[in-house]
């Protein structure tokens, strides 16, 4: 059964103008234990999923679709479940973490809080708890008493972890949880991450825009671009063989350094990712993308099968239409 | 196995084919700046329009505005002296040839309002000036040089921050005699630290942001760095401030001409609420010498508070654009 | 103007015996706050010593990597070459010259790309004027051929691949995104006609699909124009795609410096090693990762400055071969381990013959 399963996600935010779709008709599913990557770039939508997972965007945000949890609706939801499903089954590592620690309060009561919050234990038992936690991120159980201003970048990450782990969650979203921090520390945290997740059989959702840090972490990829999916899969086809061109230019941002093919030949899409409010017709990649043909513009393709198990938004894949003479497919081979 | 990188034409943002040809005869910068920067006040003033509470002010100010230049249009002067024949009865409440009543002496209240109009919003115009040109440029030298020159001038700031408004004014009327130069004088002194302290803040931050780092990195001196990138994005602080600090200048004027340190010979509201609270106006129950003047100090401190709210919200910019 | 239009490589041969930029010996200290207590007990401040003892070459029309973690004292250097930062120590060459002499004269020939396009545009001004602030600054009223300001504000856009550049020229900066920013940045530098550049990350805040098509600009011009580019990063997969010469940076010094395909595929210095194992997808993340935060410019160790968190330390590799006495203790310069390729690392000297404490060697890149 899977762990989360949600079905046509659609969020648009209220603006003057009207109502702006960030999100527009997701499917992801993520089993127990699975690990799910998420990425794409500014305004593709990814950040929103991981507010409307726990309903925790800002107020006037319509959200249609359906959100199941361990089988649950969470967009039906009552308040107070939603409060008590809120950090015990699912909890979140914020984009910004670091930042998301109150300044004035020791990072151990902030962490005692998550647990005292939904009654799993009392200060006392709680406070153990954290030590525990700490240890588990790989910090100094003394840090308890430590005021975010004394720990560095990476360490107020693993404290955001162990927040986000204090109650024993059965999924973890994590949106950007390595950005800001340096390459050596990044890979600190991200081996906690895969450490932590096999340890404790956690689901996770990673959402980044860094596609290389996913291969190391994720077993299946998800690329977004321009609030839908446009390309799913195992990890390893999804970033080596990509099918669909936006994936193929977003990983080829990401250098393999040894490989000649890299050299003096930098690569990249014209133009920039399309803004919400001005969305183009028919595919929405089809301004930027150098496989663009006459059917491009007009239809709006859906996910089509490029295996089982893996699915791009191409309309070069749709078996039913016609192919042009001499059309490449991409991944299919000459 | 990696994918190929694409490889396309460095296209640029814009998918036009052809030069748009212009369509006048090519303009100077200087000109297409002026051009530009008119474009933008027609932009601000609309939506400032769209601004009921900015606009609502506006019309209050302007009314204000009005009375102070027409005065004497609006009511012939010789009303404020006593000795003037259009005088009436003492103490009459509102009549027909007196809409807002009598004073003491028999003038005419509406009046002694009008021409006090005129005295209260130039003493707040004026000591306002006096504020904004001594903050403005303190805070800018501190802010913007930091060493000794902060220090220096942030000291002085301090001192006289804490200079006390009233006995300063007692003082110094004292000295030099009560008048509304004294008045300009104590309100300028006083107010212009506040000032100082807010755009030396605004610099600081300016100082570090990255497009002031370019153009130092060009080659800019300082003078160009303070006057093209530095007040201009100090402006709409500056702008609001000032707006402020003018509502704040007219009821300080009227705080002090009320306790005597104005002016006795001229009318302002603060004067003419001195001279009701003297002859025991509120306590005779003569409200028509009292409430006139009260409620046009009210009134006009509303309507800068009012312009000044809706300048934040419109001039706080590009924020709200995306 | 005619030399400047042969290619780059051309440029290069021409110029091989004189370096366009000489840093050397840089040192830029910052001094940090005591707090009132402890200053009243005569603690004295915190010396960071953000770039300490870096000396490095560039000539016409090459493009070097300056690479390392947050708190090496990349950016502090570059800076430091562009006249905005004081140096306490050492000298930085243009042309043979120092440039504290004309410094306003130096200005028009170097121009900085920065990390951030949003704040480096002044946004009350319009594209036009932020291209055109350098020539208004260095009163430049007409091209060498006789060009007006507005047409050369329109080539230096043309060049930097916004076309056609009349159309921008009214915007303002939040109208564009963040690609054209950083266009209109490198427009703003391009108006000068300067011979070389200096780009602190130049990509790290734009989307990852827009990256390569900025790099790829940087490129051109080095071909078309013979620009010389100095590239702030902390992106080694950067360095591989558009640099001949990478130097690794860390707490204040170069670690290892030489040709680009040297050091990335084969590094002599175990931090330049480290940084290549964690580039994501080198091999997992069962390979050994560094332990420990980047550390503090403030608290340098003795000896090589990288021996507490050297992996060859920690695993005895450096005993066995008879130099962690050195590595704790002896502080040492970058040594030319090989043809063009320097590393200051006592192991690696040692292991490739080089064991005696030499001169240093000129970085010849």
């Amino acid at each position: 059964m899977s762990l989360l399963s949600v079905r046509d996600l659609v969020v648009s935010y209220p603006t003057q103008g009207g109502p702006v779709p960030a999100v527009r008709g997701v499917d992801i599913e993520i089993g127990t234990g699975e690990v799910l990557g998420l990425a794409g770039e500014s305004g593709c939508g990814k950040s929103t999923i991981a507010g409307a997972l726990l309903r925790l965007l800002p107020t006037g945000t319509e959200v249609t679709g359906s959100i199941l949890l361990n089988g649950e609706d969470v967009l039906g939801m009552k308040p107070r479940r939603l409060r008590a499903v809120r950090w015990t089954e699912t909890s979140i590592v914020f984009q910004g973490a670091m930042h998301a620690l109150n300044p004035v309060q020791r990072v151990g009561e902030q962490i005692e809080e998550a647990i005292v919050i939904h009654q799993q234990a009392g200060q006392r038992e709680a406070r153990v708890r954290v030590g525990g936690l700490l240890e588990q991120v790989g910090l100094p159980p003394r840090r308890i008493r430590d005021y975010p201003h004394e720990l560095s970048g990476g360490q107020k990450q693993r404290v955001m972890i162990a927040m986000a782990l204090a109650c024993s969650p059965s999924l973890v979203v994590a949106d950007e949880p390595t950005t800001a921090l340096d390459v050596m520390v990044q890979a600190q945290v991200l081996k906690l991450l895969k450490e932590l997740q096999r340890e404790l059989g956690l689901a996770m959702l990673f959402i980044t825009h860094d596609l290389s840090v996913l291969i190391e972490v994720c077993d299946r990829l998800a690329i977004m671009y321009a609030g839908r999916i446009v390309e799913e899969g195992p990890a390893q086809s999804v970033f080596y063989e990509s099918v669909h061109p936006y994936t193929r230019a977003l990983a080829a941002a990401f250098p393999a350094i040894g490989e000649g093919r890299f050299r003096k030949a930098p690569s990249g899409l014209p133009g920039d990712p399309p803004y919400p409010q001005d969305l183009p017709t028919g595919c929405t990649f089809h301004p930027r993308c150098p496989l663009a043909f006459e059917a491009c513009p007009h239809i709006d393709p859906g996910l089509f099968e490029v295996s089982p198990g893996w699915r791009a938004a191409c309309l070069l894949l749709d078996s039913a239409k016609p192919v042009l003479e001499g059309a490449r497919i991409p991944g299919r081979g000459p | 196995m990696r994918p190929q990188p694409t490889s396309t034409e460095p296209l640029a943002a814009a998918p036009a084919a052809h030069i748009e040809a212009p369509k006048e005869p090519p303009r100077t910068p200087k000109q297409i700046a002026r051009a530009r920067r008119k474009a933008a006040a027609k932009r601000v003033w609309r939506e400032y329009r769209k601004n009921k509470m900015g606009m609502a002010g506006l019309i209050i100010l302007g009314l204000f505005i009005f009375v102070a230049i027409f005065a004497p249009l609006l009511a012939s002067s010789c009303g404020l002296d006593p000795t003037c024949p259009s005088t009436g009865p003492q103490l009459q409440p509102p009549t027909l040839k007196y809409p807002l009543g009598t004073d003491d002496l028999g003038r005419s209240v509406l009046t002694l309002t009008i021409w006090g109009t005129r005295i209260s919003m130039t003493v707040g115009l004026v000591s306002t000036a006096i504020t904004m040109v001594i903050g403005t440029t303190i805070g800018l030298i501190a802010g913007y040089y930091g060493a000794w020159r902060e220090t220096v001038l942030m000291r002085m700031t301090d001192w006289f921050l804490v200079l006390p408004f009233l006995p300063l004014a007692i003082v110094l009327a004292t000295l030099l005699g009560p008048s509304f130069y004294t008045v300009i004088f104590v309100i300028g002194i006083t107010s212009w630290p506040a000032t100082a302290r807010v755009i030396r803040a605004q610099v600081l931050s300016l100082k570090t942001r990255p497009y002031v780092e370019r153009a130092r990195a060009l080659g800019a001196s300082d003078w160009h760095l303070v006057t093209r990138h530095i007040l201009p994005n100090v402006g709409p602080l500056i702008f609001a401030n000032t707006v402020l600090i003018v509502a704040v200048a007219i009821l300080s004027e009227s705080t002090l001409s009320f306790l005597g340190l104005g002016d006795p010979l001229h009318t302002s509201w603060g004067t003419i609420l001195e001279n009701s609270f003297g002859a025991g106006a509120p306590f005779a129950g003569n409200w028509w010498w009292v409430i006139p003047p009260g409620l046009a100090i009210v009134l006009v401190v509303l309507s800068f508070t009012m312009i000044g709210y809706a300048l934040d919200d419109i001039l706080n910019p590009k924020l709200r654009a995306r | 103007m005619s030399e400047r239009t042969r290619p780059a490589e051309q440029a290069m041969d021409l110029n091989e015996a004189a370096p366009l930029l000489e840093v050397r010996d840089l040192e830029v200290t910052f001094a940090g706050r005591v707090g009132l207590g402890a200053g009243l007990v005569g603690r004295k401040a915190t010396v960071s010593r953000a770039v300490d003892g870096v000396s490095l070459q560039l000539r016409q029309g090459e493009v070097l990597a300056l690479a390392g973690e947050s708190g090496c004292g990349k950016t502090t250097t570059a800076r430091a070459i562009m006249g905005l930062e004081p140096p306490r120590e050492g000298q930085i060459l243009f042309q043979g010259k120092p440039i504290t002499k004309r410094l306003r004269a130096y200005r028009r020939k170097v121009q900085m790309i920065f990390q951030d396009p949003t704040g480096a545009l002044n946004p009350r001004q319009t594209i036009y004027e932020s291209v055109a602030e350098g020539l208004r600054i260095h009163r430049i009223h007409h091209g060498p051929n006789g060009e007006t300001e507005q047409e050369l504000v329109a080539r230096a856009l043309s060049r930097a691949g916004m076309r056609p550049p009349e159309r921008f020229f009214l915007n303002y900066p939040h109208e564009l995104s963040g690609g054209q920013r950083q266009r209109v940045v490198i427009a703003g530098a391009l108006v000068l006609d300067p011979v070389m550049l200096v780009a602190d990350e130049p990509v790290s805040n734009l989307d990852a699909s827009v990256r390569g098509e900025i790099l790829r600009l940087l490129l051109q011009l080095r071909d078309d124009l013979g620009l010389a580019i100095l590239v702030v990063t902390h992106d080694l997969g950067l360095a591989w795609t558009i640099a001949d010469r990478v130097a690794v940076m860390y707490l204040g010094r170069i670690v290892e410096i030489g040709p680009a395909e040297d050091v990335l595929t084969k590094p002599l210095h175990p931090y330049t090693k480290a940084l290549l194992n964690v580039v994501p997808e080198a091999g997992g993340l069962d390979r050994p990762i560094l332990t420990g935060e980047p550390p503090d410019p403030t608290r340098i160790p003795p000896g090589c400055r990288f021996h507490p968190r050297c992996p060859d330390v920690a695993s005895g590799a450096a005993r066995a071969a008879g130099v962690e006495e050195r590595c704790r203790g002896e502080d040492l310069v970058l040594l030319e381990l090989r043809p063009g390729h320097s590393a200051a690392c006592h192991l690696a000297a040692f292991a490739l013959g080089k064991g005696q404490a030499a001169t240093m060697a000129p970085p010849q890149g």
